[in-house]
């Protein structure tokens, strides 16, 4: 086990795939010298060549589409978008080509490509750098969305992205690129859990929570704050956004029965909305009250000095357990 | 190397004519070697690269030009007799496809547009897999690795992307094949066409982006597009360009060796402006006579590409009965084999629609397929539920 932050066990997880396997490749913008602008990818240019760690020209689709032709020779590219404001130049290529090239072309084309996505707020940024787009992907047939939340599972998961022989989207929470956790470099892949399989990170009993990326940590403290109140709540860390593991939802609203979902993406259309639907669908007759979303408003994601109105905190999300227990809430007495 | 330095030193120059300074030449002239009239004009910058084709190969690509032609119109009788539900036709532009595709090593690997299918000819793709997704049996018709050719592409130009990345691999590689990108006029205002001239020219990588003008992209003119010769934005890039008669088989070809040449030898991309005129419409579900003027067509029936290939033929001797009537004879053949492969081709099972959305199991998708499979059969006879599903 070692002790590091959450950037550099991606870090580290990078440069493991880039040393196991000579076909991994790096492409994005200020990646090389300059280590990305998170640091990220610090000294992997240095230690791998500017052959596999490639500075790319500023030029979202450019770098997308390249990407395609190098997995078309046989290349395994892990490609960064700078930040989650800036993919939307690359949407067509992931959507209409990384998502599609297999299906096309009958499973003779592989498009093993990582897409590492630095996403959320949190930061104090201006416009364009604190969005969470994870949901128009998720909805792209093709695609593997997975989001980490910890060093271990970033370090773990980037890995098994790498090595997945679909795309995937890796969302990265940067709010949390410099929180420390234990890592075991160790860890072997093959063994450890799946990148498609969610994750009990707190068990309770009496409110199923779902979280993901950078909200699981809030999601936790939630649960801390709730235990303290006498109130049990479960937290499911999903992992994995598309496919969702339904499974380990069922097992815990099966026990709970209610269920209470947050992201920091608008509410409408978003993953809590898959969520909510498919439970409800899978486990109707196991619910005891409606499921619960708390979200980001359904709003351009705001300038900075408002950002902390439009993130679920804590206390929202304690006030979203107790609409779901039907305690007194902030919306006690409204009807819908 | 994906370094930015890349290319630079390397492997020594050479070859036909040894006249790297001349060769990277930008836009420039119409270069044409064959006149409309058949005449063989003689350029001492092309001349050097088409010294070993022979009479033997004159004539083959005569008749590759006629096949694809048969093939193209063949195409066309079936979707008028609804058999395909589209068809983009290539009439006109054969000598752009033959003469490019003709260059080509096997080891090359091309990125075409939905509308290059002498090109996919040429590289050996079936007849009846040329219309396999137009027929609606398939997203696409062959798989790629089989004849190094990706499928054709219909999102305009995103495959000039796919070509770059494809070169930086080769380059990456150290090998010294060449991947070609084919996109027409329209495409060049795409970004992904400049992004993709930005990234060949900073890797100096092997491409060759071969843009068929064709002069039409759907109904737009292509003065639309662009205010100079698509040949002169090349060099914006610092990509050398050509700009040749799209309609003139050798042109093309010469053309086409030279930037092959300059991309095996680590000299990085170039542009190829092959001017030529879409004869037919965008579509089979195009009307052309809605925007473009009978005379320009006129015009451009007298630059016709085979007419003038053969009259080339005739004037060197080669243009005996008993070829005439061999190419014919091949031609009918294809168009035989391409109109029984569409009507036998195999129809997709309902179930495929599942399939090779992902290359391993996935959860949600292994749930959907059987919630259908089960659907299907509680009809009974699930190709009986799905035709009465569709019909519905």
């Amino acid at each position: 086990m070692t002790q590091m932050t959450f950037a550099r066990a991606i870090n580290s997880g990078l440069r493991k795939s880039l040393e196991n396997d000579p076909k991994v490749v790096l492409m994005g913008e200020d990646i090389g010298a300059l280590g990305g602008v998170f640091r990220v990818t610090d000294g992997l240019q240095k230690d791998f060549g500017k052959h596999r760690v490639v500075d790319t020209p500023l030029a979202e689709s450019g770098i997308m589409g390249t990407a395609v032709g190098l997995a078309y020779r046989g290349y395994r590219p892990v490609v960064e978008i700078q930040f989650d404001g800036f993919i939307y130049p690359a949407f067509d290529q992931i959507v209409s080509q990384v998502a599609k090239m297999h299906y096309r072309t009958q499973g003779a084309v592989k498009m093993p490509i990582t897409i590492r996505v630095p996403f959320g707020g949190g930061i104090g940024s201006p416009e364009h750098h604190s969005e969470s787009p994870e949901a128009y992907f998720t909805h792209t047939s093709g695609l593997r969305v997975i989001s980490v939340s910890n060093p271990q599972d970033a370090y773990t998961m980037i890995q098994q992205a790498i090595a997945s022989d679909d795309p995937v989207l890796y969302f990265e929470p940067k709010r949390r690129y410099h929180d420390k956790g234990e890592v075991d470099e160790t860890v072997d892949l093959s063994t450890a859990l799946s990148m498609e399989k969610a994750r009990v990170v707190t068990e309770g009993t009496e409110v199923t929570l779902v979280a993901y990326g950078p909200l699981v940590k809030t999601a936790r403290d939630a649960a801390l704050a709730a235990a303290d109140e006498g109130i049990s709540v479960e937290v499911i860390d999903l992992r994995s956004l598309a496919p969702l593991d339904f499974a380990t939802l069922e097992a815990s609203v099966r026990k709970t029965g209610r269920l209470v979902i947050t992201h920091e993406a608008s509410q409408s259309g978003g993953l809590g909305a898959e969520v909510a639907a498919s439970i409800t669908e899978r486990c109707f007759y196991h619910l005891e009250a409606a499921p619960v979303r708390v979200t980001g408003f359904d709003v351009p994601y705001p300038y900075s000095k408002l950002e902390m109105h439009h993130l679920p905190g804590l206390d929202r999300i304690l006030d979203g357990v107790d609409r779901a227990l039907g305690r007194p809430n902030s919306l006690s007495g409204l009807e819908g | 190397m994906f370094t930015d330095d890349a290319g630079k030193g390397g492997i020594a120059a050479g070859g036909p004519g040894n006249s790297e300074n001349s060769m990277r030449r930008t836009g420039g002239d119409l270069v044409q070697l064959i006149t409309p009239a058949g005449e063989r004009i003689s350029h001492p910058e092309f001349d050097p690269w088409l010294q070993d084709v022979s009479d033997e190969q004159l004539c083959a690509l005569y008749e590759d030009m006629v096949v694809i032609r048969r093939i193209d119109a063949e195409a066309t009788a079936l979707q008028r007799q609804g058999e395909l539900a589209l068809w983009p036709p290539l009439l006109g532009q054969e000598a752009s496809q033959i003469g490019s595709a003709r260059a080509l090593r096997e080891d090359d690997f091309v990125f075409p547009s939905y509308r290059d299918n002498g090109v996919a000819y040429c590289r050996g793709v079936k007849p009846e897999d040329l219309v396999r997704a137009w027929r609606g049996n398939a997203s696409a018709g062959w798989d790629p690795f089989t004849v190094n050719v990706a499928t054709q592409q219909i999102i305009i130009g995103a495959q000039s992307l796919h070509a770059t990345g494809y070169a930086m691999g080769i380059q990456n590689d150290g090998a010294d094949c060449v991947a070609v990108a084919y996109f027409g006029d329209g495409a060049t205002s795409e970004g992904d066409v400049n992004e993709a001239m930005v990234f060949a020219a900073s890797f100096q990588a092997p491409v060759v982006f071969f843009c068929q003008n064709n002069h039409w992209a759907i109904s737009e003119p292509v003065r639309l597009q662009s205010h100079i010769q698509l040949a002169d934005r090349a060099s914006g890039f610092g990509i050398p360009s050509m700009r040749v008669d799209g309609n003139d088989v050798l042109a093309v070809m010469a053309a086409t060796r030279i930037a092959l040449d300059r991309a095996r030898r680590g000299g990085g991309p170039t542009f190829i402006e092959a001017v030529t005129y879409r004869m037919g419409p965008h579509t089979t579900a195009d009307d052309p006579t809605r925007y473009r003027d009978a005379n320009e067509l006129e015009d451009w029936a007298a630059k016709d590409p085979i007419s003038r290939m053969k009259s080339l033929l005739e004037r060197k001797g080669l243009l005996t009965a008993g070829f005439e009537a061999a190419v014919a004879a091949q031609a009918d053949a294809v168009a035989k084999e391409l109109r029984a492969g569409t009507i036998n081709m195999p129809e997709p099972q309902p179930l495929d629609i599942f399939k090779h959305v992902y290359s391993t199991p996935h959860s949600w998708l292994d749930r959907q397929q059987e919630h259908y499979s089960r659907y299907l059969a509680s009809f009974g006879d699930p190709a009986e539920a799905a035709s009465e599903e569709g019909a519905r």
